[in-house]
C-alpha cells in the first residue's frame, strides 16, 4: 500500500512534468508553423509552457472541484442521504483514514460512482442516483470501499490530474487542428524562401497535434486499468465481502445506459466505463479505460469461492425471479 | 585515525537505525490508541441511540417488555464494562449486540413499527453504528497485530524491551459477529 502511494506521488509529478514538456513542444511546433521561424516557436513555447505550469497547479489544487462540476454532482449531508453517508463513514473507519470524504450525488439513472481529490484529507466520493436506487446496502458498501481504496492509495490525485491535464492537451490540439482546417494556415506570413521550411514545420505541427492527445490518452488508459484491479482487491480487504462488490459490478454491467455527464477526460475516474462502448470484450484494448468487467467479477467470485449463481443471491433474487443471462465468468 | 572514523560512522549508523525503530514503534502505538478511541466513539454512539429506539418502539410492543428490558440491561452492563479493558468490554458489547438482534427480530412482527419513519431511521443509524463498530474493531485488530509483531520480532524487540513497549489485547469478535443484525425493511 505504501509502495502504491509512493508510486502515485511520483507518477503525479512525472505527469505534470511530461505535460508541461509536451505542451511546450506543441507550442514550439505551432508557433514555428503559424508565426514563422524559431523566434515565433520559442515565443509560443514560453507561453504554452507557462500556461501548462499554471494549469497543472490549478489542476492539483482545484481539479477535484472541476471534475465534480463537470459531472453535475451536488454535495449531500447526513440528513439528505443517511444510508449513503453512513456507508461512506463505515468505509472511512475500515480504511483508517483521518476524515470522511465529502459525499456527492449525481442525479442520473445510470449506475456509476467515482472518487476525486488530491489526498485523503481533500477527497470526495460521487455516486449517481441510479446507483443508490439499484444497489442494496452490501453492494453499495462494496462500491464505496472500491472508491475508498482509490482515496487511500492516492489514485485520486493521479487520476484527477490525468483528467485535467489530458483534457487540456486534447483541447489545445483540437483547437489547433480545427483552426488550420478553416484556412488559418493561409494567413501565415513569411517570404518565398521561408515557404518550404514553413510547410515542413506546418506538417510537423499537425503531426504533433494529432500525436499529443493520442499519447496522453494511452497513458491514461494503461494506468487506470491496473488501478481498477488493485482497488477491487483493496475493497475486499476493507469489507471482507467480495460478493457485495461482485454483485454491484454485475448490476452495473447489466445496465446499458451511458452516463450523460461523463466524457473522455473523466471516464477513467468511474468505477466502470461510463461511456459503455464495447463493454462485452474479454481482452482489453489499448484505448480501454477499464479492464473487462466480467473479468473483474470473475476474480471477485473466486475470492468468495462462489460460482456465478452467487451474483443472484440476496434479496434481489427474490424480487426479480427471471435472472438475466449469467455471464460465463471464465475462471482463471 | 581511520579506525576512529570507522567507529564514528558505525555509531552514527547505529544511532539512525535505533531512532528509526523507536519512532516506528511509537507510531504504531499511537495508531493502536487512535483506533481504540474510534471503537470507543462508536460504542458510545450506540449507547446513546438505544434509549431513543426503546422509546420509539415500546408503545407498540406491550407484550414484548422482556426483550426491551434485556436491551436496556445489556446497555447498562456495556456502559459499566467500559472501564474494564478490551476483553470485558468486548464481552458486554457482544451481549448488547445479541439483545439488539432479538429486538429487531421482534420488530419484524409488527407491521406498524416496520412502517414507522422514526423507527426506520433509528434502525438505519443502529445498523450503521454496528457496522462502524465492527470495521473499527477490524482496523484496531489489524493495528494491534502489526504493533505486537513489531514488539516481538527482531530487531525492534530489543528497543521495545528497553523502553517498555508492551503488547496489546485484541478486541475479540464472537462467532459470526460479522453478521450484523439483518433487518429487511425495504
Amino acid at each position: 500500500m505504501y509502495e502504491q502511494i509512493r508510486r502515485n506521488r511520483r507518477a503525479s509529478w512525472l505527469l505534470m512534468g511530461f505535460v508541461v514538456a509536451l505542451l511546450a513542444a506543441l507550442g514550439y511546433a505551432i508557433g514555428a508553423a503559424v508565426i514563422g521561424g524559431p523566434s515565433g516557436g520559442l515565443g509560443l513555447l514560453g507561453v504554452f509552457g507557462l500556461a501548462a505550469i499554471g494549469w497543472s497547479i490549478l489542476g492539483y489544487y482545484s481539479g477535484d472541484k472541476m471534475v465534480l462540476a463537470v459531472s453535475g454532482a451536488h454535495q449531500v449531508a447526513h440528513e439528505d442521504e443517511p444510508q449513503l453517508f453512513n456507508v461512506v463513514e463505515e468505509m472511512t473507519i475500515a480504511a483508517g483514514l483521518p476524515n470522511v470524504p465529502a459525499v456527492f450525488v449525481i442525479e442520473e439513472a445510470a449506475p456509476n460512482a467515482f472518487a476525486t481529490g488530491r489526498d485523503p484529507q481533500h477527497s470526495s466520493i460521487a455516486v449517481t442516483r441510479g446507483m443508490m436506487q439499484m444497489l442494496d446496502r452490501d453492494e453499495l458498501q462494496g462500491v464505496i470501499a472500491h472508491e475508498m481504496s482509490h482515496i487511500r492509495n492516492y489514485d485520486i490525485r493521479f487520476a484527477t490530474l490525468v483528467g485535467i491535464l489530458v483534457g487540456m492537451i486534447a483541447l489545445v490540439a483540437d483547437f489547433f487542428l480545427r483552426w488550420s482546417f478553416w484556412g488559418g494556415a493561409g494567413r501565415r506570413r513569411g517570404g518565398d524562401s521561408n515557404d518550404q521550411a514553413g510547410a515542413i514545420l506546418m506538417v510537423v505541427a499537425i503531426v504533433l497535434a494529432i500525436l499529443a492527445p493520442l499519447a496522453a490518452y494511452s497513458v491514461q488508459f494503461a494506468i487506470s486499468r491496473r488501478r481498477e484491479y488493485l482497488a477491487d482487491a483493496s475493497a475486499v480487504e476493507l469489507t471482507r465481502n467480495p460478493l457485495g462488490l461482485a454483485r454491484a459490478l454485475h448490476d452495473i454491467a447489466a445496465d446499458p445506459r451511458p452516463l450523460r455527464h461523463a466524457n473522455r477526460a473523466t471516464a477513467h475516474l468511474y468505477i466502470e466505463n461510463p461511456l459503455k462502448n464495447k463493454k462485452t470484450k474479454e481482452v482489453s484494448g489499448v484505448f480501454d479505460t477499464h479492464p473487462p468487467i466480467q473479468r473483474r467479477i470473475a476474480i471477485l467470485l473466486e475470492m468468495a469461492h462462489a460460482g456465478p449463481e452467487a451474483l443472484l443471491s440476496g434479496r434481489k433474487a427474490a424480487a426479480t425471479p427471471p435472472p438475466p443471462a449469467v455471464p460465463p465468468a471464465s475462471p482463471a | 585515525m581511520i579506525a576512529v572514523i570507522i567507529i564514528i560512522v558505525i555509531l552514527v549508523v547505529l544511532g539512525i537505525i535505533f531512532a528509526a525503530l523507536y519512532n516506528s514503534l511509537v507510531g504504531r502505538r499511537n495508531q493502536v490508541d487512535n483506533s481504540w478511541s474510534q471503537i470507543d466513539v462508536q460504542l458510545k454512539r450506540r449507547h446513546d441511540l438505544i434509549p431513543n429506539l426503546v422509546e420509539a418502539v415500546q408503545d407498540y410492543m406491550s407484550y414484548e417488555q422482556e426483550t426491551l428490558t434485556n436491551v436496556t440491561a445489556a446497555r447498562a452492563a456495556a456502559i459499566n464494562a467500559g472501564s474494564q479493558g478490551p476483553q470485558a468490554q468486548a464481552q458486554a458489547e457482544n451481549m448488547l449486540t445479541e439483545s439488539l438482534k432479538s429486538l429487531f427480530a421482534v420488530v419484524e412482527a409488527y407491521p406498524d413499527l416496520k412502517a414507522n419513519q422514526n423507527v426506520l431511521s433509528l434502525q438505519e443509524e443502529l445498523t450503521a453504528t454496528e457496522n462502524k463498530i465492527s470495521f473499527a474493531r477490524q482496523f484496531y485488530n489489524d493495528s494491534v497485530l502489526t504493533y505486537n509483531n513489531k514488539i516481538q520480532m527482531f530487531p525492534s524487540n530489543v528497543i521495545a524491551g528497553m523502553f517498555n513497549f508492551t503488547t496489546r489485547q485484541f478486541f475479540e469478535a464472537p462467532e459470526g459477529d460479522r453478521e450484523v443484525p439483518k433487518v429487511d425493511l425495504r
